[in-house]
C-alpha cells in the first residue's frame, strides 16, 4: 500500500509536469489550430537559457524570468513564420513548425553546445507519506495549478479570452466582428512560448536538458494535450496527471525501461476510446 | 449609407464582380438576388472587407455588419459568448439590446450556440450582428434551409429593425419572392453583373425575372 502511495504521488508530482509541457500545446491550438512542433523547442530553451542567466551572476527569479521572455519572444517569432502569412493552413503550418525546431537544434548546439545541462532550484526532498518527492517538485506542482487556473479562467471567463476562442471556432466570423485573427494567433504563440519557456525552467532542475531534449518533452505534453483535444486546458491537465501516474506504476511495478511506451499505449487506448464515444454520440443523437 | 461604384473583384485571372454599381439609401431595404455562383457572397465579403477589390470603390458610411451566408456562429461558445464577441467593433458588450430584439435569446443565453435549432442560431447571428451597432445590415441568405414560418418570424425581426430603427438593409437572397416581399429596391446579380434593377414592384412583373426567379413560366404579367 505504501510502496502504491509513494509511486501515485511522485506520479502526479511528474505528471504536472507533463502538463505544464501540454498547456502550451493547448493555447497555441485552441486559438490557431496549428499543432505546434516547436513546443519542446520553447521549454529546452527556457530551460538552457535560465542556466545561462544563473552561472553569468543573475539571481534566482531574474534569470528565469529572461528565460520566460525569451522563449515567449522566440513563441512570437516562430508565430510570425507558422501562420504570419494569410492563407496559411494549419497543416503547413505544423510543418513550418516541425522546420523550425529543427533548425533551433543548430541554434542551441552553436550557443549550448550538445551536452546536457541542469541548475539547481529547490534543493533537497520531502518525505510525504513514504514517498520521498524532491522540493523541486513542489514548484512544479505550485505553477501547473496556477496555470491552469489562469488558463481557465482567461480563456472562460474573460473577453479576450473568448475571442481568442472565437478566432479557432470560425475565423471568417471572427474576422467579420472585426477581429484580427492573425494578430490573435501570434499572440497565442507568445502566449505558448511563455508557457514552454515556464515548463523548461521548472523541469530542467530535474532532469538536464540538451539541444534534444525537445522530442521526449513534447511527447509527453502532447499526449497530455491531445487528452483534451488539445482544445481543453483542464483536461490537459488530467491527462498529464494520468500519464504521470501511468508511467509511475509501471516503472514501479513492472519495469523503469517501459514506462513511457506503457504510458503511451494507455492514452492511444484512451484517445481511441474516446473517438469511438463520440462517433456513437453524432450516430445515436439525443 | 452604402456606395459601390464600378467594383471589380477578382480570384485569382477568375473575374467574380465586373463593374458593380449599387446604392443602399439610410434606412432603406434593398435586395440582392441571384443564382447560385453569381457572386452575391463576393459582394456582401467585398463590403466587409474580407476580400479586396481589384478596382472600384466600396464607400460605407457609418458602420456595415454581415450576417453571414450558414450562420457560422462560434459552436463551442455560448449564444451570450456569441453575442459579446459580436461587439468587438462597437466595444458595448452588454448584450441586452439584442435581448430585446430577440426574446427568447435571452431564455438559451447560457446554450451553447452548437446545440441550436437553425432558426435560433439565425436569431444568434442576427445578434451578433447587431452587436458592432451597424447603420446597415447585410444579410446573406436568412432564408436557407429554414421552416416558412421560422423565416417569417426573422423576417418580421428585421422589418422591426428597419421601421423603428432606421437600419438599412442589404438582403442577399436566393429566394427572390421573399426579397421582393420585403424590400423597397433590388438589384438582380448574375455572372458577376448587374442584369436588372429597379423598385421590387417593377421587377416582380419584368417576365425575364419572373421566368428566372419566381418560377414563372414566362406568360405575361396581367
Amino acid at each position: 500500500m505504501s510502496a502504491f502511495l509513494t509511486y501515485l504521488l511522485s506520479g502526479l508530482a511528474v505528471g504536472c509536469s507533463f502538463a505544464l509541457v501540454a498547456s502550451g500545446f493547448v493555447t497555441i491550438h485552441r486559438v490557431t489550430r496549428v499543432v505546434n512542433f516547436t513546443q519542446g523547442t520553447f521549454t529546452v530553451l527556457g530551460g538552457l537559457t535560465a542556466g545561462s542567466m544563473l552561472n553569468r551572476g543573475l539571481p534566482h527569479g531574474a534569470a528565469e524570468a529572461v528565460a520566460v521572455l525569451l522563449a515567449a519572444t522566440v513563441g512570437l517569432g516562430v508565430g510570425v513564420v507558422a501562420i504570419g502569412k494569410p492563407g496559411t493552413s494549419p497543416l503547413a503550418s505544423l510543418v513550418i513548425t516541425l522546420g523550425l525546431g529543427i533548425g533551433a537544434y543548430a541554434v542551441e548546439i552553436v550557443v549550448w553546445g550538445d551536452q546536457p545541462r541542469s541548475f539547481a532550484m529547490l534543493r533537497g526532498a520531502t518525505v510525504l507519506a513514504g514517498a520521498r518527492i524532491q522540493n523541486q517538485y513542489f514548484l512544479v506542482i505550485g505553477a501547473a495549478l496556477l496555470t491552469f487556473g489562469g488558463l481557465g479562467v482567461f480563456f472562460g471567463r474573460s473577453y479576450l479570452g473568448k475571442a481568442l476562442t472565437a478566432c479557432a471556432s470560425n475565423p471568417y466570423a471572427a474576422r467579420l466582428a472585426g477581429i484580427n485573427v492573425t494578430r490573435m494567433g501570434l499572440l497565442a504563440f507568445a502566449l505558448g512560448g511563455g508557457l514552454g519557456g515556464l515548463a523548461g525552467v521548472l523541469v530542467t532542475p530535474l532532469q538536464p536538458v540538451s539541444f534534444d531534449s525537445d522530442v521526449l518533452l513534447a511527447t509527453n505534453g502532447f499526449a497530455a494535450a491531445i487528452f483534451g483535444g488539445l482544445v481543453r486546458p483542464s483536461a490537459a491537465l488530467a491527462g498529464g496527471l494520468l500519464l504521470g501516474v501511468a508511467e509511475s506504476m509501471v516503472a514501479g511495478y513492472l519495469q523503469a525501461s517501459y514506462q513511457v511506451e506503457v504510458a503511451l499505449a494507455l492514452m492511444l487506448a484512451i484517445m481511441v476510446w474516446q473517438a469511438r464515444r463520440r462517433t456513437l454520440a453524432v450516430e445515436e443523437p439525443g | 449609407m452604402l456606395e459601390v461604384a464600378d467594383l471589380v473583384v477578382r480570384y485569382g485571372s477568375a473575374t467574380a464582380l465586373d463593374g458593380i454599381d449599387l446604392r443602399v439609401e439610410a434606412g432603406e431595404m434593398v435586395a440582392l438576388v441571384g443564382p447560385n455562383g453569381a457572386g452575391k457572397s463576393t459582394l456582401v465579403n467585398t463590403l466587409s472587407g474580407i476580400l479586396r477589390p481589384a478596382s472600384g470603390r466600396v464607400r460605407v458610411h457609418g458602420r456595415l455588419a454581415q450576417v453571414p451566408e450558414g450562420r457560422q456562429l462560434f459552436a463551442e461558445l455560448s449564444v451570450q459568448d456569441n453575442l459579446r464577441v459580436g461587439a468587438w467593433r462597437s466595444g458595448d458588450r452588454d448584450p441586452t439590446r439584442v435581448y430585446r430584439v430577440f426574446p427568447d435569446l435571452a431564455r438559451i443565453a447560457s446554450q451553447r450556440a452548437g446545440t441550436l435549432s437553425g432558426g435560433q442560431q439565425q436569431m444568434v447571428a442576427v445578434g451578433r450582428a447587431l452587436m458592432s451597432d451597424p447603420d446597415i445590415l447585410a444579410v446573406d441568405e436568412l432564408s436557407l434551409g429554414l421552416a416558412p414560418i421560422v423565416v417569417a418570424e426573422l423576417v418580421g425581426h428585421l422589418t422591426e429593425l428597419n421601421r423603428d430603427r432606421g437600419m438599412a438593409v442589404l438582403l442577399i437572397e436566393q429566394n427572390a419572392r421573399l426579397a421582393f416581399d420585403l424590400c423597397h429596391r433590388a438589384y438582380v446579380l448574375e455572372a458577376g453583373l448587374i442584369v436588372a434593377e429597379g423598385r421590387c414592384a417593377d421587377l416582380a412583373t419584368s417576365p425575364r425575372v419572373m421566368r428566372a426567379y419566381l418560377g414563372e413560366t414566362g406568360s405575361e404579367p396581367q
